[in-house]
């Protein structure tokens, strides 16, 4: 990157142009998350008669009445549902992964696709049959059927994931310890697993992301109050409030927290793991 | 990775030798691909498989094209598909602008990580929490507006969600503001990997900002930009769900004005108990996505993966 050989005035009128419109694009990006974090620190008297100014006497108020309705439950439901599909996909897709990427067998390369195709598949497309299915085993409000659902959907892009990283391993150090009478499974145990921890990282970075936000599923399965995740909840949460802006948006900022905490420890697994369903370029 | 892999082999080398060596039991691939095969097939084949089953039926009984019929006839169907539609509109924007964002991004040395950052967090954040914040911004007395009046801009403080004609534009303008993150990144990652030579070449030249761009980066980054186009197109026609429903609490409202295929779906089969008329909806859906799935395994089969392994 090497620029500003000439800095001729236009050519800094036009850096300054840039800057400008990158400063307006980042404020434009930052601000309904300000008007959250700020509206969420006021009473509802100082939000409607100041929406935008920086809260002067802030108050836990939304806080406490978010905490005291039920906050606490989703949450836990939420860690419930996510920490389970996600230790599940990711443990069952590291072993498929391995079954695709070590041996060489016939249509491989046309499941591989098969998969690639999954990845997109509109999950309200499946949802009727999934619900009926769980009606019938009379598991609508459990987590299991949820967990089920979850791991499979997120099966195919991590298996694709995977598979593409397994595959970069070099032969060499397989063949190395196979020949030294290593089965499969301890091949995989003692090498494969060990040199995977930065994708295995990433898997679970992306996927946690998207089990903790996905609504639709959730919302279908799990209708019982005590069973509601946080995303199902803070839907219905807004119109038992909308006399309380500031407890809403106390609720958005808690729904957030774990992400935020998630993207600024995780952030270099999570750009990896958005860009790694992309094409390479030719 | 070759250091790390010459200090394991001999240190695992040994533990191998005792139970190992005298049993190796290698069955192939089978008992590895199994469960990961067992769930697909649950989720996905199972599914897509009794849904066709179930468009062609009503009550068990076999009725032919019947469900599709009433489903293709129904103007709420109709606006629906409509809808998603013109959502597809905002694709090209949404390029447009994360091209933009990428590029300056890419040439600003200064703060760059600060704004990648503030770009990227609206992707991050759960659309149920975006919706309801937005939700609340955008009422007619709310926060958007009241600053708007307050800087003598009465004429631009419009009812965003509650007008029928503004609320499907509103809409587009959200599910832009919380896409462009993803776009921006994707092909900023692969600005970084692009050699820099020609670049430098045509500053050498004397090329201008837009020429350079034009003729050098655009070519080069035409395959992201694919993948990244067909992506929100497939998002645009059957992943927009969770916007609509959270700010129009379930209804697809005002009147119909933000109706989509998928809340149609969902509404019929847990709202009306025509789970015959969501399965052929949803069977519609799957076929006028198949274009785009078909284009996203094109353009992913092209490269073996992604800008992740560096």
């Amino acid at each position: 990157m090497s620029r500003g050989f000439h800095k001729t005035p236009i050519a800094k009128a036009g850096i300054t142009a840039r800057q400008l419109i990158l400063i307006l694009f980042a404020a434009m990006a930052v601000v309904p998350g300000y008007l959250m974090i700020t509206a969420s620190l006021k009473t509802q008297d100082d939000f409607l008669a100041h929406p935008w100014s920086i809260p002067m006497h802030p108050s836990l108020g939304g806080y406490k009445a978010a905490w005291n309705d039920q906050f606490p439950r989703w949450f836990t439901n939420s860690l419930i549902v996510t920490s389970a599909s996600v230790g599940l996909t990711v443990a069952i897709a590291a072993i498929a992964a391995w079954g695709f990427a070590h041996w060489q067998w016939r249509g491989r390369e046309s499941v591989l696709g098969v998969l690639v195709s999954l990845m997109v598949v509109p999950p309200v497309v499946l949802l009727i049959p999934l619900f009926q299915f769980g009606a019938k085993l009379g598991w609508i409000s459990t987590f299991r059927i949820l967990i089920m659902v979850y791991v499979g959907l997120m099966l195919p892009f991590s298996i694709y994931l995977l598979t593409n990283f397994f595959k970069a391993i070099p032969r060499s150090i397989i063949e190395a310890a196979q020949i030294d009478g290593a089965s499969d499974l301890r091949t995989f145990r003692s090498i494969v697993l060990p040199l995977s921890g930065p994708p295995l990282i990433t898997l679970t970075v992306v996927n946690l992301l998207w089990a903790w936000n996905e609504l639709l599923l959730a919302l279908v399965f799990l209708q019982s109050d005590e069973k509601k995740t946080l995303m199902v909840g803070i839907t219905g949460f807004q119109n038992r409030y909308s006399l309380s802006i500031p407890t809403i948006m106390a609720g958005m900022t808690i729904a957030t927290f774990p992400l935020l905490i998630a993207y600024l420890f995780g952030q270099r697994y999570f750009v990896a793991g958005l860009t790694s369903g992309a094409v390479k370029g030719e | 990775m070759t250091s790390a892999v010459t200090t394991a082999y001999p240190v695992t080398a040994p533990e191998l030798s005792g139970a190992a060596r005298g049993r190796r039991r290698n069955f192939g691939p089978w008992p590895w691909i199994l469960p990961a095969g067992i769930g697909i097939l649950f989720v996905f084949g199972y599914s897509l498989v009794d849904l066709l089953q179930q468009s062609f039926k009503y009550r068990g009984a076999w009725v032919g094209l019947d469900n599709f019929r009433l489903v293709v006839t129904d103007p709420l169907f109709q606006t629906a598909i409509f809808h998603n539609a013109l959502l597809l509109f905002t694709v090209p924007i949404l390029v447009a602008l994360a091209l933009l964002f990428a590029i300056l991004l890419f040439e600003t040395r200064r703060g760059m990580r600060f704004y990648q950052s503030a770009v990227f967090l609206p992707y991050l954040l759960p659309i149920p929490v975006v919706g309801v914040v937005f939700g609340q911004l955008l009422q007619l007395n709310g926060a958007l507006n009241s600053g708007l009046r307050a800087l003598g801009l009465q004429s631009f403080a419009l009812d965003w969600l509650g007008d029928p004609n503004q609320a499907l534009v509103t809409m587009s303008a959200i599910i832009i503001w919380k896409e462009v993150g993803f776009g921006t990144i994707l092909i900023l990652a692969r600005l970084i990997s692009l050699p820099t030579e020609l670049l430098e070449a045509a500053q050498i030249d004397g090329a201008g900002f837009f020429k350079k761009h034009l003729k050098i980066t655009l070519p080069q980054l035409r395959p992201v930009i694919l993948f990244y186009a067909i992506n929100e197109a497939i998002v645009m026609v059957s992943w927009v769900f969770n916007y609509v429903y959270v700010m129009t609490n379930g209804q697809g409202g005002p009147g119909d004005a933000t109706m989509v295929s998928e809340l149609y779906i969902y509404r019929s089969a847990f709202q009306n108990q025509a789970p015959e008329l969501a399965a052929a909806a949803a069977v519609l859906l799957l076929i006028s996505t198949l274009f785009f799935i078909v284009g996203f395994f094109k353009v992913q089969s092209r490269s073996q993966s992604g800008v992740l392994d560096e």
